[in-house]
């Protein structure tokens, strides 16, 4: 390993991988720094599956266009306006050239996945899902010559005046080691898996969240960055966030632990209590509001409660849901109060009107005079066995990032740009998504500014 | 819960891969995983012998070991599939040959080599049996045609008739409903999907063997053992016809058309074996079933003898090698034959049928 590299990045998943093939692409040299072992190199891609990208025509494996407008409109909802239009806007105009620049990189498409329907149209699939997508990245990046260190742990950065030097570096046998580049591109993600840094804004209720991802998540670069001049953007609680299985490992559980049968039943607290519409909208578009729901009820806990006439209507279940042949046996179960148990479906089975059930449009079944109510999909629940799955908030990624201008350049806390430092992907979302989420956009931001910070850190080493 | 313990494990992981299916573009086993919600033994047996080892779903894996949840679909797929051959194999005293696959495959070769030799050596004047011999009739001073013919039919005939009572017990199982009849159709896409090995391709990018990069060659010496033994089996039956039909004997010229198929398919036949037992070799032992090694390895070396034999018969037959090269192929031939039903050869059995099932489903989900 020479001693001095035109690109340094830090991180290890997509953001990393595209800006290390763009960088090398541009003439760097590179070297990728990712924390994790080999095994479980690059963060949370390594369970994404799909990518959001604007494109004027249908395409061999999307059904339609998707044009910029449409996905501005997209985020503009789904961010409430929180978000910076002209990064934004740039991205989404980039993002029409990802399509075809990431297969140039190895990567391949598939049109989208069962049970993935809604998103036919918006998402390109990865063949394979996620850790197919970086293996190929990986090998693209290794036969153009990027090099590539696994359990690489940077203890420190040295950054004078908003310059990047070097970075200070622990590795399990080599020991320390001090690394200097003419351009650092950070892309080491947020700090999701560092439950300590999240009780600093959720308080104890961050020991009842489950992390989708890898433990390697910690947020340390992030960090680094910020105590070091770099200015932050984004709210500290906003994050990513989906019910998923309570019996869910702590770490890395991924895709198939989550639920998409909300819409199908009823969601209750611990004290047996319902406390939102269920079905508000279709559900990949809600798909990501029910995380910070749940974090927000009493010890961070719910429970999807339906029956059996609508097991087929959703996607099969890593876990079984629980079953009670009365609602008070689920109850005992789910050590919820049986009678309040009874209580909530009586009242819910009472106030559901008749109408005609389609869970591919908002359709007209719904509830009156309950609160809340169940404005679509709203059916009785009477046919045992009472079927359960226990919720807890899964936390994906979160958005609290470093602010960084369309070249994903770094600003510094006095509002200067960084002389080379860029950001990519998780660890500067926070500019494009004030909050909320929509399906394939974290993919997005990493691959476009990924790309766009390794060819403006290659084209600052060259200068 | 199932049956066996490697059941009960392929039911665990397809229930892990049915809340996933990002691996549902990679081959025919997701698809087919996807129009089920549970799994019974027949649907387990289905998919395993769908499943061609690519190795791409393991390498794609998110949750492959170290992870946690020990996602290894093609290791946990290759032993139940090699289970299921026992599982279904006619008679059901003979299911017990898969277990010591090897052992049973190298015994009966070297009996029926030594059986053939010395039954050469006993029938036969030691001038004849290491004499030159050339000309048409030339291998019948040795053993007399309808002898040989009738031999081999009465081994070929056992073979196929234990073949096709294993794979209806198969097919009955794996279903559709009792009395379903494979159509045309199904049959036809699945000829092409076998012959061209359609699954065996990672994806598209390529198999995986002994590390995380798509490099396997397997498919290409698969295709040379397979088409191999065709043209082998071609040849044979071109010169039966000559034999009966048109009352030509052999040997036959070099530019014959036996000779020409003989020679062609013999080549692939020792190539081919080759590679495979070279990325046997190699691959790596997560992905590998072990305690199966013997019976994989026991076809690959019979093919291999076969094709190897039969070249040097070809080459050496104006010698006064030829009589003990001809006992070595018939010995070789025939312990191939009778092993067929009880060794890896049924896996391209099963798996056609499997992929014939898969054509169905496809064409009833549309």
């Amino acid at each position: 390993m020479s001693s001095k590299y035109d690109v340094l990045v830090i991180g290890g998943g997509n953001a990393a991988l595209c800006a290390a093939i763009a960088a090398r692409r541009g003439g760097a040299s590179v070297l990728v720094l990712e924390g994790a072992p080999k095994f479980y190199r690059g963060g949370n891609t390594r369970h994404t599956r799909n990518m959001r990208c604007a494109h004027d025509a249908a395409t061999e494996i999307l059904t339609g266009p998707y044009t910029e407008d449409e996905f501005w409109e997209d985020l503009l909802r789904v961010t409430g306006g929180q978000t910076d239009e002209v990064l934004a806007r740039h991205m989404i105009r980039e993002s029409k050239d990802i399509l075809n620049w990431i297969v140039e990189q190895g990567v391949r498409w598939q049109p989208s996945l069962g049970g993935t329907l809604s998103l036919g149209r918006t998402n390109s699939f990865f063949l394979g899902g996620g850790r197919a997508m970086l293996n190929a990245l990986y090998l693209t990046a290794e036969r153009l010559g990027v090099e590539v260190e696994y359990d690489a742990e940077v203890t420190d950065l040295v950054i004078e005046d908003g310059m990047f030097l070097a970075a200070r570096l622990k590795r399990p046998i080599k020991g320390e080691t001090e690394i200097r580049a003419t351009s650092l591109v950070a892309a080491a993600g947020g700090f999701e898996a560092n439950i300590e840094w999240l009780k600093q804004y959720w308080g104890e209720a961050a020991d009842n969240f489950l992390i989708r991802g890898t433990p390697y998540n910690r947020g340390s670069i992030l960090k680094m960055l910020l105590d070091k001049g770099v200015q932050e953007v984004g709210d500290p609680t906003q994050c990513h966030a989906v019910a998923i299985d309570a019996r869910a490992p702590k770490f890395d559980g991924g895709i198939i632990t989550r639920h998409d049968s909300v819409v199908f039943g009823i969601v209750v607290n611990k004290h047996a209590q319902r406390f939102y519409d269920e079905g508000e909208d279709i559900w990949p578009k809600r798909y990501a509001i029910w995380g910070r729901l749940v974090a927000a009820q009493p010890d961070q806990i719910a429970y999807i409660i339906f029956d059996p006439t609508v097991v087929t209507s959703f996607m099969p279940t890593l876990f079984p849901p629980i079953a009670g042949q009365t609602v008070a046996e689920l109850a005992g179960k789910l050590e919820l109060d049986p009678a309040a148990l009874e209580k909530t479906i009586a009242e819910f089975n009472a106030a559901v009107l008749s109408g005609t059930f389609d869970h591919t449009i908002l359709d007209d079944c719904r509830t009156e005079g309950i609160t809340p109510p169940k404005t679509h999909w709203a059916r009785k629940i009477e046919t045992p066995p009472y079927l359960a799955y226990p919720v807890r908030p899964g936390i994906t990624f979160t958005y609290l990032g470093t602010r960084v201008t369309k070249e994903a350049r770094m600003l510094m806390a006095d509002g200067k740009p960084s002389g080379n430092m860029f950001a990519a992907g998780e660890i500067m979302a926070g500019n494009v998504l004030g909050k909320g989420y929509a399906a394939g956009m974290g993919m997005t931001i990493g691959s476009v500014f990924g790309r766009i910070a390794g060819r403006e850190a290659a084209k600052h080493a060259r200068n | 819960m199932h049956g066996t313990r490697i059941l009960d494990e392929a039911d665990r992981l397809m229930t892990v891969c049915n809340s996933c299916r990002y691996c549902e573009g990679l081959c025919a086993v997701f698809p087919a995983m996807e129009m089920r919600r549970a799994f019974s033994d027949g649907d387990l047996n289905y998919l395993a012998n769908l499943c061609h080892s690519c190795g791409a779903c393991y390498v794609d894996c998110q949750f492959s070991p170290p992870h946690e949840f020990n996602v290894n679909v093609p290791q946990t797929l290759a032993i139940a599939r090699a289970e299921s051959y026992a599982a279904y194999a006619w008679p059901r005293a003979l299911s017990g040959a898969f277990a010591r696959n090897g052992l049973v495959i190298s015994i009966v070769a070297a009996l029926s080599m030594a059986v053939f030799i010395l039954g050469f050596a006993a029938l036969n004047d030691r001038s004849v049996l290491f004499g030159v011999h050339s000309g048409p009739g030339a291998f019948y001073k040795l053993m007399p045609h309808n002898a040989m013919a009738a031999l081999f039919s009465a081994a070929f005939l056992f073979a196929i008739l234990a073949l096709i009572m294993s794979v209806r017990a198969f097919w009955r199982d794996i279903g559709p409903p009792i009395g379903g009849r494979a159509d045309g159709g199904s049959i036809f896409r699945a000829i092409r999907d076998a012959g061209e090995l359609r699954y065996l391709h990672g994806g598209g990018v390529g198999c995986y063997n002994e590390d995380d990069k798509p490099t396997d060659r397997r498919k290409l010496y698969h295709h040379l053992t397979f088409y191999g033994f065709i043209l082998c089996f071609a040849a044979t039956s071109v010169a039966t016809l000559y034999h009966y039909l048109l009352a030509r004997e052999a040997p036959y010229p070099w530019w014959d058309l036996p000779v020409v198929l003989g020679s062609l398919g013999g080549i692939g036949l020792v190539v081919g074996p080759v590679g495979l037992f070279v990325a046997k070799l190699r691959r790596a032992p997560e992905l590998l079933d072990e305690n199966r090694y013997g019976m994989d390895v026991g076809f690959i070396a019979m093919l291999f003898l076969t094709g190897l034999t039969g070249m040097a018969l070809l080459v050496l037959r104006e010698t006064a090698a030829m009589g003990p090269l001809l006992a070595l192929h018939l010995g070789a031939v025939f312990a191939l034959f009778v092993t067929m039903p009880y060794g890896k050869f049924v896996h391209g059995i099963y798996r056609f049928a499997a992929l014939v099932r898969y054509a169905q489903e496809r064409r009833t989900a549309g």
